[in-house]
């Protein structure tokens, strides 16, 4: 007999760290708003973020700096690495490559995600390094209502108040502010935008360094939760199915798709896997998302495909 | 001068429809095929560098050899029906595991039926063909969902089954004959009596099906069922317009491509890797066969074939030119180095032949038919 507090458990669980997904989903949603490019770096950025933030961090404490200040110089020197990175990447690669198709732009981010993957590793070193931001212990809910309580995790709520706040903004930043406007305005029609007067590849430049810093936002809390390291990378894998749920072009989607698969995967994990073998969250997102696909096209918040001839 | 169709009249329509219409041409892959089938056997028998020792063969002209087989499955799928797919991987596993078990013999206890399926262990050459036609079904079962997405989504969509089946073969123990490592051993590679060993005759199986593989890819994407590809490539709305189903061109390409690919992944597991585990066919492969593709040229035989070459030998060339030169690295900066040259060059080419190196030889063909007057 399965407990309901245990049903709620795993549910809260699954839901938290559905959210984490969401952070590195909405690199990628960002981006194909704005670009129409399916940015398969995504990943790599998250680890070279997080690689040059614990990095920095470790040495400026070891230079006898307070924790606050290292923390925020150390954040400081991660987002001009990924201004750097983001520059860089739209001066050679996506700017040269405008006007090409979808297919050869989406492979042309795995080169980048190479070229990513190789410098910061050999810059920042390879092994695994644990980050230090945000608590990891758990609490304890309802002991009273429920045998043994219900299991929380700090960082996941850490993680899902960051996310919250990164929406929020997110959103003022595309309705509010200039540039989100100009943002809008470029993902709408690229040749329309530049006509009235907007310099795209700035645009560009802004997109790539605002997915950067959701990379950094991510590899924060994931740093945090699995230590800096490689297998941070796969984390573009699971994040391509919460995409596909929540729609290519919707913010909103990012988060929901995220909790959907994120609760998904632990119930089917916990209440299914024991039966046919385990592990199936290896690719149970994967199949949930090809059945959101056969039902709506477009995901559950993205824009309709209009097509003509 | 040498390359020009000048005076090759063409008096019957089979001529006119030849496969190679150009004299030239014909005679180019008439030496291409005598250096592959006759030239490398005989420099690796009397011994001449560099086809004296078995590290060409077995590790670069085997791979590439298998490798262009499953380049020019996924490029019937990609390149000339216009369907991406990220799961080429599975389907190359599919083909090799059925293979396997095939080879083996299959038995599937029906113990609520009260009875069991069968099957003794089948000669190889049958298992591997069955093994392509498994992943053949595989493929259609897969492409269903193309009939209703399309482009990137798709392409999500196909890792699905590449994270399922990766999930499958490593679970589900039936497949690999209850080992418990997880890895399996190919049976002996017998061929109509003739037992296939040595390196040389590897190779030479594997040129066999290349060979007649791609000779009939080639056939089969300029005939009726390629031009119903390319029409739903090139616009699939305007493609049903004219009167062709999406329903059967689509899932044609994917049956015939998942087939090619089934049979290169069983001859990777028989005839290169000898004894595999899942890994052997994860996202990597998929990513790295769709590469070869986009770098040889979408749309293009000949192209799979260059592609094939380029992305399999340059990681070999990045990791001896340091060792060459002597330079002192330590095996992480290599590798780290490999990556970022890897990726930065991929970048580059598609940046300056974003159609890949079918082009540069389509390029390069006009300018010769020119030569030597600039035009």
């Amino acid at each position: 007999m399965i407990a309901l507090g245990q049903v709620l458990e795993v549910l809260i669980g699954g839901l938290m760290s559905g959210v984490l997904y969401s952070l590195v989903a909405l690199g990628f949603v960002l981006i194909f708003k704005a670009s129409g490019v399916f940015n398969f770096a995504q990943g790599a950025m998250v680890l070279l973020a997080g690689l040059a933030l614990v990095r920095s961090l470790d040495l400026l404490v070891a230079r006898g700096f307070s924790p606050w200040t290292a923390v925020i110089l150390g954040i400081g020197f991660a987002a001009a690495i990924m201004a750097i990175t983001a520059w860089l990447i739209q001066r050679f690669v996506v700017g040269p490559l405008v006007n090409q198709g979808a297919l050869t732009l989406f492979m042309s981010t795995i080169g980048v995600t190479f070229v990513l993957e190789g410098a910061a590793q050999m810059i920042f070193g390879s092994d695994v390094y644990p980050l230090r931001l945000f608590p990891t212990d758990v609490w304890l809910l309802f002991e009273s209502h429920f045998p043994g309580g219900i299991l929380v995790n700090k960082l996941d709520v850490w993680g899902a108040v960051i996310a919250g706040i990164l929406v929020a903004s997110l959103a003022i930043f595309f309705q509010q502010t200039k540039t989100g406007r100009a943002l809008r305005a470029v993902a709408d029609d690229h040749l329309a935008a530049q006509s009235v007067g907007i310099p795209i590849s700035w645009i560009w430049f802004v997109v790539w360094l605002a997915a950067g810093l959701v990379a950094l936002v991510a590899a924060t809390v994931w740093g945090t939760k699995l230590g800096v390291q490689f297998s941070i990378t796969f984390l573009a894998l699971k994040a391509l199915p919460v995409l596909i749920i929540g729609g290519l072009t919707s913010v909103p989607g990012a988060i929901v798709g995220g909790l959907i698969v994120g609760a998904g995967e632990k119930i089917a994990e916990v209440f299914l896997g024991s039966h046919i073998g385990g592990g199936i969250e290896y690719w149970f997102a994967y199949v949930l998302a090809l059945a959101v696909l056969l039902v709506r096209p477009q995901g559950l918040f993205g824009e309709r495909i209009i097509e003509r001839i | 001068m040498l390359y020009r169709e000048a005076g090759q009249f063409k008096t019957t329509y089979a001529e006119d429809m030849a496969i190679f219409p150009i004299r030239q041409d014909r005679i180019a892959l008439a030496i291409l095929l005598g250096i592959a089938f006759i030239g490398v056997p005989l420099l690796a028998d009397f011994d001449i560098w560099p086809f004296g020792s078995d590290y060409l063969l077995r590790a670069i002209l085997l791979p590439f050899l298998i490798l262009a087989l499953a380049a020019i499955g996924v490029n019937i799928l990609v390149g000339y029906c216009g369907q991406i797919t990220l799961g080429s991987g599975a389907f190359m596993a599919i083909g090799a595991y059925s293979a396997y078990k095939f080879g083996t013999g299959v038995h599937i206890p029906l113990a609520w039926l009260g009875f069991a399926i069968s099957i003794p262990p089948l000669p190889v050459p049958t298992s591997i063909l069955l093994g392509g036609l498994m992943a053949a079904i595989a493929g259609i079962l897969f492409g269903i969902p193309s009939l209703r997405i399309k482009g990137l989504y798709l392409a999500v969509a196909t890792l699905a089954a590449q994270f399922f089946f990766d999930w499958v073969f490593l679970r589900v123990p039936w497949f690999t004959n209850y080992a418990p490592s997880g890895s399996v051993n190919a049976p002996a590679l017998n061929f109509f009596g003739l037992h296939v060993g040595t390196p040389i005759e590897r190779y030479l199986l594997c040129l066999i099906f290349v060979t007649v593989f791609a000779v009939l890819a080639k056939n089969l994407v300029r005939g009726n069922l390629g031009r119903q590809w390319m029409a739903i490539r090139d616009m699939d709305i305007a493609a049903e317009l004219i009167g062709i189903r999406p329903l059967y061109a689509k899932l044609t390409a994917f049956a015939v491509s998942s087939f090619i690919i089934g049979v290169a992944g069983a001859l990777w597991a028989f005839v290169y890797l000898g004894s595999w585990e899942p890994l052997a066919f994860s996202i990597d492969r998929s990513l790295q066969l769709l590469f070869m593709v986009i770098i040889g040229g979408l749309g293009s035989i000949m192209g799979s074939f260059v592609g094939a070459a380029f992305i399999l030998i340059l990681p070999i060339m990045l990791n001896l030119i340091p060792t060459q030169l002597g330079v002192p690295l330590s095996t992480e900066t290599i590798t780290h180095l490999e990556f970022i040259i890897f990726g930065s060059l991929i970048c580059y080419l598609l940046i300056k032949e974003p159609h890949g190196f079918a082009r540069l030889i389509s390029i390069g063909k006009e300018k010769l038919r020119l030569w030597p007057f600039p035009y």
